[in-house]
């Protein structure tokens, strides 16, 4: 196994960091999308309920599944792969945004118009800095779950470490086969632990003194 | 009514109202002002007119889900009134941007409204800065207020809601509602949530903070003894926001408009003496004091002299600090500059039932009674207290 990583560093090195970017990326998108889905649906109890209700549903479908549909409009290559990983980020964090919006004290919402201050600056001067740190563990879950789905991502010949999974899994009994799936797998979990440390540490910067627990 | 007008050095007209206290806000003037909730088949608020004078603090009183709140939040359109017309003095205020409008007009609601967030000299500064204040002014301004309302801005400033007492929260969310120096303070139960006692050296406070800048102040309160000792005028409401009583405390007191009022304010006349009598209406007795840091055989020597058997220590800043008796001074060579927590003070603008709960409270025979920013004006005791009710029973009763 140490011979494996050995002869392959570049290509594994390569390989994290095409997985990383596609992880990160996709959960920045998936979290815009999601809060701002979030404070468009927050004031409104059914859109509320929606929200709920997508991202419930949303993630029991089988990722396999949604790429194997997504295939079909746009072939092999990273655009499925780009569009089902935001998908599954958004999920989690568009619970935690309602979740995050609704638990801001109304009398602070009050408070913050009562003296002068517009709608939006209320949203992204007081709604949305109390409501980050239950968003923030929505981007954490997020995070840790697209790392396994862009694994399956590679499946539709996206980038990504997912490649050495399924080569290792399709030539399985042969030379070096279950190296490669190890290999694969152990880089997700490392890589995993080292964004769920940064994004950790990004919630204690990006946190107010005040609301910090 | 004659009203003299100075200029002030930044530029703002100084009036002053006939007694002499100076006035920074405006009137306020209600025309058939009506809020109905819709689903609801009666108005929350319904055809309410009404004027409060520029430069008066006015208590909103009455029974719970009157229409008090409804009728505050429409001063600043936190509701938009179904129908008539509110002026700001001579503005309207049903016409202007809300936004613009609430900038203009203090609010302070129940512990405050801080933003947990933001610490305490960002959150006084919001309104500053939303008005485009140069930075070195919005600080400068922020320990200001800090200052009036008696929190040290060196040990303040940084800190955040969540490391503040309920009655600290209180007090920066009246400097945060003060900031831009708004001509009127809308305030709804602002002394709720905090301890009888904190409660009391609030009320104090506001009213040293209204002498002092004349505010048009409207503070919506369950309780009638708050009332009482706030308000220049109260009105009294019932269901629907219908005035049933608008007067001087005084006079609603004496001759309540209805059997209702009479039930709601329901206090016995030797009562009344204790809630209508000011600290400051009575003789303060003056008592011997020395400043921290002084040399303690010189102090005992002459409060001695004095024929004094204690001493008022006094802070820097002619606060109250401690009140110790000769035989404990003469223990010490200097005057220890210990913050007695238990002290009792009271504001000069205290009333009588204040300064005895305030005595009972710290089993003390007397209080220590203070002015403007907390200075020492001298000693309220117990006998005075009683000599006050005294001097009411006979004349209620002859
Ligand atoms: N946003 C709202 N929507 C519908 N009805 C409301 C709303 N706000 C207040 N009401 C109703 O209007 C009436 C007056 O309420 P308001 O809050 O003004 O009472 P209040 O005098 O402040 O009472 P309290 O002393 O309990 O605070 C109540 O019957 C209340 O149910
Ligand atoms: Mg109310």
């Amino acid at each position: 196994m140490v011979d494996y990583v050995a002869d392959r560093a570049d290509q594994i090195a390569a390989q994290t960091l095409q997985h990383a970017s596609l992880v990160l990326q996709c959960v920045a998108l998936g979290t815009l999308l999601a809060v701002g889905v979030a404070v468009l649906v927050q004031r409104s109890p059914r859109g509320r309920a929606a929200a709920n209700a997508v991202s419930a549903v949303g993630l029991t479908i089988p990722s396999f599944a949604l790429l194997g549909v997504l295939l079909a409009p746009f072939g092999f290559g990273v655009t499925p792969a780009v569009l089902a990983v935001t998908f599954y980020a958004a999920l989690p964090v568009l619970r935690n945004a309602v979740v995050g919006l609704t638990g801001v004290d109304r009398t602070l919402v009050e408070s913050a118009r009562g003296i002068g201050m517009s709608r939006t600056a209320t949203l992204l001067r007081v709604e949305l800095p109390l409501a980050w740190p239950v968003i923030l563990a929505g981007v954490r879950t997020s995070t840790q779950m697209v790392m396994g789905i862009a694994a399956i991502a590679a499946y539709v010949l996206g980038p990504g470490l997912g490649g050495f999974i399924f080569t290792g899994l399709s030539r399985l009994g042969g030379a070096n086969a279950l190296y490669s799936t190890l290999t694969g797998t152990l880089a997700i979990v490392l890589l995993a632990l080292v964004v769920d440390l940064l994004l950790v540490l990004a919630g204690r910067l990006t946190t107010s003194r005040g609301i910090r627990a | 009514m004659p009203e003299t007008t100075t200029r002030a050095l930044d530029g703002a007209a100084d009036v002053r109202d006939a007694g002499g206290r100076r006035v920074s806000g405006v009137s306020i003037r209600l025309d058939a002002v009506t809020k109905r909730f819709p689903g609801q088949d009666a108005a929350a608020v319904d055809a309410v007119s009404l004027e409060i004078p520029a430069g008066e603090l006015v208590a909103f009183v009455g029974p719970s889900g009157c229409g008090k709140t409804t009728l505050l939040k429409m001063l600043n359109r936190l509701v938009e009134p179904t129908s008539g017309t509110i002026h700001l003095g001579d503005e309207d205020a049903t016409t202007q941007d809300p936004d613009q409008l609430r900038r203009r007009i203090g609010y302070v609601i129940q512990a405050g409204g801080l933003f947990p967030h933001m610490s305490v000299a960002t959150n006084i500064a919001l309104v500053p800065r939303m008005l485009g204040w140069e930075k070195a002014r919005v600080e400068q301004r922020v320990d200001e207020l800090l200052d009036l309302v008696g929190l040290d801005p060196g040990a303040y400033r940084g800190r955040y809601p969540r490391e503040l007492s309920g009655g600290q929260q209180q007090r920066v969310g009246v400097a945060r509602a003060l900031a831009a120096d708004p001509p009127v303070l809308l305030m709804d139960e602002p002394f709720g949530a905090v301890d009888p006692i904190t409660r009391q050296r609030l009320q104090d406070e506001l009213l040293q903070i209204q002498a002092e800048l004349g505010k048009t102040i409207v503070v919506v309160t369950h309780d009638i003894d708050e009332a009482v000792k706030l308000g220049d005028r109260i009105v009294v409401f019932d269901t629907g926001a219908r005035v049933v009583q608008y007067d001087t405390p005084e006079a609603i007191l004496a001759d309540p408009a209805e059997q209702y009022v009479a039930d709601f304010v329901g206090a016995g006349a030797s009562l009344k003496a204790l809630t209508l009598t000011r600290v400051d209406d009575v003789q303060l007795a003056s008592v011997s004091t020395a400043r921290v840091g002084e040399d303690a055989p010189a102090v005992v020597a002459r409060a001695r002299a004095a024929g004094d058997d204690d001493v008022v220590v006094l802070d820097g800043r002619d606060r109250p600090v401690a009140w110790p008796s000769l035989a404990e001074l003469a223990q010490v060579a200097a005057v220890p500059s210990t913050v007695d927590e238990r002290l009792p003070v009271v504001g000069e603008r205290a009333t009588l039932n204040d300064a005895l709960d305030t005595m009972l409270a710290a089993s003390q025979g007397g209080a220590v009674v203070t002015g403007r920013r907390e200075r020492y004006q001298g000693v309220v005791v117990i006998e005075t207290v009683m000599d006050a009710i005294q001097r009411t029973r006979t004349a209620t009763s002859g």
